[in-house]
């Protein structure tokens, strides 16, 4: 059997006394394309950060291709929620991608032209060739999205993490989105969080539900209604799209 | 305004002068614009206002000890510089209520120097300048003190443009990088230190604060990166130290005070007439 991409081992963790994970086990598969999902506050975010080495369990194991979190940094990429960003902080959208390239040890000077082809293939990729000069701020949601995962892709990562990717969107930019992950998905592993059902249905073929306990469900079996009422309580109503997990929402 | 520039020819006083606010300037829109961008202002007044302990405890150790080779510059370069290390220590390791920590540097600093400088023999006037510049005063030594500070500056901020637009920018993303956010925010600290040291003359300690950061946004306006924010807020900051001094000239109008009300000026009406035009 090949190491997994992502594992953890009986992981706890809490904020000061407020308990957010608790014994979670699990792995993630390499080339999975993997959702948490949740209700707010259920720990997706700390699961994600948890992944980056951002944080560390209280008790358990976090391990990334084998290895400690944090000394595999370079091969995960990161695209995390985008509304914290200041509108009007003067970056163009080519050198946001070119963060991507940052190193420890390279920190001088400007970039080189080897970064520079990355980002300019990065930039492609997501569609973004022709926006590349303008400042980050003007684009729209969906084109900074897109940006933030251009800057996660340029330095060629084998998994790719993104936090809420379709918060706030319009459906159809959703879509474009959707695709764009699908097509990259065939490259290397993705774990996204999201709480828009819709989504999940569509692209991700494993969904892990978050609410302190984690529970994984292959989307191939469908999730159904039970398994999101048991994480979501009563909320399930308040899903978009009114997305039907009784019946058939294969891939269309 | 024609005055001004008669009496330019003329007096190395004011020559200095305008040299001393054309050389700042420099440095004051290049790290203007990361103060502004980091949104440290809060922190930059705190670094400016606790100099004056510096400023206070070098004024003592010459009149006092007679230690002839020190200047005010230097106590405020070396008060500015611990400020840095309380500051940044508190904000990288102790993170909880850094506001009050900041806040507490900023008045302790202040009353130190009010306590030197009761305990100094001589002019209060001192205070004054200190508080509110005296541009006029620039000796030779202070300008070679600026361009060598200036030279600086300028030189780390643009070699390490790459790591520190990235921390300013998205800081978690540039740990996840292994950029050593730690290390280049303290540098950044250390920058705008210097900075304040250097506007101190200019402005003094109280107006510092509009000088480093309104220039650079009103330059944040017209630049779609940091690097044309950077040079649109040095000549802003050129344009309005030069005429902030021209204009203080013929009624005999305090320098500092002065350049700041241009200062102001220029950011109210940009930031007006911007508000107009989005409508």
């Amino acid at each position: 059997m090949t190491e997994p991409a992502v594992c953890f081992k009986e992981v706890s963790f809490s904020y000061g006394n407020q308990c957010a994970l608790e014994g979670v086990d699990f792995d993630i598969e390499v080339g999975d394309f993997v959702s948490f999902i949740g209700p707010n506050g259920g720990g997706k975010t700390t699961l994600l950060k948890l992944i980056l080495g951002l944080l560390q369990p209280d008790s358990g194991v976090v391990q990334v291709f084998g290895q400690g979190p944090s000394t595999v940094r370079g091969r995960v990429g990161y695209m995390p929620q985008r509304p914290r960003f200041d509108p009007l902080f003067p970056v163009s959208v080519f050198e946001v991608v070119l963060m991507g390239c940052l190193r420890s040890g390279s920190e001088w000077g400007g970039y080189g032209a080897s970064d520079k082809d990355r980002g300019r293939k990065a930039l492609s990729e997501v569609g973004l060739d022709e926006e590349r000069k303008r400042p980050f701020g003007s684009l729209s949601g969906g084109q900074q999205q897109r940006a933030l995962i251009a800057r996660a892709l340029v330095s060629e990562p084998e998994i790719l993490l993104l936090d809420e990717p379709t918060a706030n969107l319009d459906v159809h930019v959703e879509g474009e989105l959707y695709e764009l992950l699908e097509r990259i998905n065939q490259r290397m592993t993705i774990v996204l969080v999201s709480h828009d059902l819709g989504f999940v249905a569509r692209s991700v073929r494993t969904v892990v539900c978050v609410n302190q306990k984690v529970r994984v469900h292959p989307t191939t079996e469908q999730i159904t209604a039970d398994a999101v009422r048991e994480i979501y309580g009563e909320d399930i109503r308040m899903v978009r799209h009114d997305v039907d997990f009784g019946h058939d929402h294969s891939h269309d | 305004m024609t005055e001004f520039f008669e009496a330019l020819r003329s007096s190395t006083v004011l020559q200095n002068a305008l040299l001393a606010g054309l050389l700042s300037s420099v440095a004051c829109g290049v790290v203007g614009s990361y103060v502004v961008t980091k949104r440290i202002s809060y922190i930059a007044g705190a670094l400016a206002h606790c100099v004056l302990g510096g400023l206070g405890m070098a004024r003592y150790l010459e009149i006092v000890w007679g230690w002839e080779w020190i200047t005010p510059l230097h106590g405020a370069l070396f008060a500015a510089l611990i400020a840095v290390g309380i500051i940044g220590f508190v904000t990288l390791r102790v993170g909880e209520r850094e506001d009050t920590i900041i806040g507490a540097v900023w008045a302790i600093g202040m009353a130190i120097g009010i306590l030197f400088i009761q305990a100094t023999p001589g002019y209060a006037q001192d205070l004054e300048g200190y508080l509110f510049g005296n541009i006029l005063f620039v000796s030779a030594q202070d300008l070679w003190l600026i361009v060598i500070l200036d030279i600086l500056v300028v030189t780390v901020s643009l070699v390490f443009y790459k790591p520190l637009l990235a921390i300013c920018f998205d800081e978690e993303f540039a740990r996840l990088r292994g950029v050593r956010v730690e290390l280049y925010y303290l540098l950044l600290l250390g920058l705008v230190a210097v900075t304040v040291v250097l506007l101190l003359s200019l402005v003094g300690i109280i107006l510092v604060i509009a000088l480093l950061t309104l220039p650079a946004a009103i330059a944040n306006r017209f630049s779609a990166t940091l690097g044309w924010m950077m040079l649109l807020a040095t000549v802003f900051c050129g344009v309005f130290t030069t005429s902030g001094l021209a204009l203080s000239y013929g009624p005999e109008l305090p320098v500092g005070a002065t350049i700041i009300m241009v200062t102001g000026v220029a950011y109210l009406g940009v930031t007006l007439l911007s508000a107009v035009l989005r409508r």
